[in-house]
């Protein structure tokens, strides 16, 4: 198994141009993992997955990390054929908020179909090219993205049909504050 | 290639599934929802099913259901007031959630555990994955129609199990049994004698099972050559576990990462040679003989000494900032819990990396061009539990 280093240097001899960057982890187990620039990022898995040395043909898991200023979209690749692993790859969107686009892994690992659903459903990462993105564990209508830090949760008036006494005056203040900033009410 | 085969094969390498090929029929398509409370998703699951006639040109898996956001509530609490919550993504198999938790936290502090601990682990794992094995067999069957014995000879076995797991940790099901860096009580010699005695009684129930069900003329008919899955496609899809075996695919995280102690033990790796739903059922029977082998050596070697490391810190647990991921062979497939440590008493994060779901990706491709009657025993072949699925 390569290291870190010989990675990133065998990534960029096969893909020129590829933004890698190593990103150390300093806990024991050393897992040390390599932070993609998203426009090369398909060509760079791609190479992983292909290149006969390194033969990550399986993705094991995808997930999503909210950091304060961006979202980061983390995978961890292992070879089925060459018993390694793992290579962790990352990548991070611009911002929060506007720009949350990160390319999807989908069409090189199949792995990662359900796994890219479930970070655009809880964290927000708009995937392009993945060729079914919906929410996967919330249902069709929840506007909020609920693994993020600054989720607010429902009051739970919603789930009573008819209001009243307390539950009614913290209805009235969710439904004022939510007035206040639109968009920013979770729930449907 | 037709039509039919284009679905029963489709290729890994980007999208080229229909999204519906109404015009390859001569009727019309009709919309079935399997679910969420049909009798045969082992739970709440909903498969949104398009029927021509009697085969199935489209299926979507709908999750969420039982979704209670098990991760953001780890993140909000304590390393170990998640141990208990990790008992409930696979309820069928808690120990060996517990035990993939265990080990990922361990990678990430560079926590050492006891001998005895790592052989108690073994044990219980294996316990574990035997009567999954059972119940998912018996389940399987249940679904074919035959109600009642196969799955009650299961669940008879998988009693006994549990009999020892509750006289261990005090519960069947939710056991909350391990701790980074050992285990939390000790097993009192007597349970190792017991444990020995209901080993010794596994193998005369594989042998019956499979006299009972292998060779039946039904099952075979009903099994052989139905949801095949290719090499290739389940490789790429990230399918683990017996389903992957049953494939072809030799890839057993108990051989490749040898974690724990599981390079000491002498057991093979049964594989497939068809990928369908029989195949899958027969290399469940076959690592439950394996468990049992493995169950053996444990139960012979293992040594006296403590469980819990002396090092080990439970409260105020605050590991250095860093991440790690850990992975085990759970019963179902390849369960790998992935942190980040910011240097706080609670993860920044937690992630649960569940092999019931990611292995019901590729379940529309088995089941495309199959009889609807087919979808229930493919769904079935694959074992999942809702749990873990929808955490």
């Amino acid at each position: 198994m390569k290291t870190v280093e010989e990675i990133k240097s065998a990534i960029e001899a096969a893909v020129p141009g590829a933004g890698v960057e190593i990103v150390s982890n300093p806990s024991p187990c050393g897992q040390h993992s390599l932070r993609l620039a998203p426009e090369c990022a398909l060509a760079v898995a791609k190479f992983l997955r292909d290149d006969a040395e390194l033969k990550l043909d399986y993705l094991s898991s995808a997930t999503g990390v909210d950091w304060p200023d961006s979202l980061e979209a983390v995978y961890h690749l292992y070879s089925v054929e060459k018993k390694h692993g793992p290579v962790i790859l990352r990548m991070r969107t611009v911002n929060r908020t506007s720009q949350v686009e990160l390319p999807s892994l989908t069409p090189i690992w199949r792995s990662a179909e359900f796994q890219e659903r479930e970070i655009f459903d809880l964290y927000g990462i708009v995937f392009t090219g993945h060729p079914d993105l919906r929410r996967l564990l919330m249902w069709e209508g929840f506007k909020d993205h609920p693994m993020r830090r600054d989720y607010r949760e429902p009051d739970d008036f919603e789930y009573e049909p008819t209001a009243h006494d307390e539950v009614l005056k913290r209805a009235t203040e969710h439904q004022a504050a939510a007035a206040g900033q639109p968009g920013s009410e979770a729930g449907a | 290639m037709s039509v039919a085969e284009e679905l029963l094969n489709p290729k890994p390498e980007g999208w080229n599934r229909p999204a519906s090929i109404a015009e390859s029929g001569d009727g019309e398509l009709l919309e079935v929802a399997m679910g969420p409370h049909h009798p045969s998703t082992h739970g709440v699951f909903r498969m949104d099913v398009a029927l021509d006639g009697e085969r199935v040109v489209r299926l979507r898996p709908v999750f969420g259901y039982l979704h209670r956001n098990h991760e953001k509530i780890a993140e909000g609490i304590s390393y170990l007031a998640s141990m208990p919550y990790t008992d409930r993504l696979d309820y069928i198999c808690p120990l060996t959630n517990n035990w993939a938790y265990a080990l990922a936290v361990e990678k990430l502090t560079g926590q050492e555990v006891p001998e005895r601990a790592e052989y108690l682990r073994v044990i219980l794992g294996e316990l574990t994955r035997y009567q999954n094995h059972a119940s998912s067999i018996g389940f399987l069957i249940q679904e074919m129609g035959a109600s009642g014995t196969p799955l009650m000879y299961a669940f008879r076995e998988r009693e006994k199990i549990l009999d020892l797991f509750e006289e261990l940790t005090g519960a069947r099901m939710m056991v909350n049994y391990m701790r980074f860096g050992g285990c939390r009580v000790d097993a009192s010699p007597g349970w190792l004698d017991r444990t020995r005695k209901v080993v010794a009684g596994l193998a005369g129930f594989v042998d019956e099972f499979e006299r009972l069900l292998a060779t039946n003329e039904i099952l075979m008919a009903r099994t052989q050559g139905v949801g095949v899955l290719r090499a290739d496609l389940a490789v790429n899809a990230g399918v683990t576990g017996p389903m992957l075996r049953a494939s072809g695919v030799n890839y057993d995280i108990r051989k490749v990462d040898g974690y724990g102690i599981y390079n000491r033990f002498n057991f093979r790796v049964p594989l497939g040679d068809h990928g369908d739903v029989y195949d899958r059922f027969m290399i469940r029977l076959l690592e439950m003989r394996e468990s049992i082998v493995i169950l053996q050596q444990a139960l012979k070697e293992i040594p006296g000494g403590p469980v819990m490391s002396p090092t080990a810190k439970l409260r105020g647990f605050r590991p250095k900032p860093g991440e790690a991921y850990g992975r085990i062979e759970a019963p179902k497939g390849e369960l790998g819990f992935y942190l980040i440590s910011n240097g706080g008493p609670n993860p920044y994060r937690y992630r649960v990396r569940p092999p019931s779901l990611i292995n019901l990706t590729v379940l529309e491709d088995m089941c495309l061009g199959s009889d609807v009657a087919d979808v229930v025993l493919i769904f079935g072949s694959v074992d999942i539990v809702l749990g873990e699925v929808d955490r």
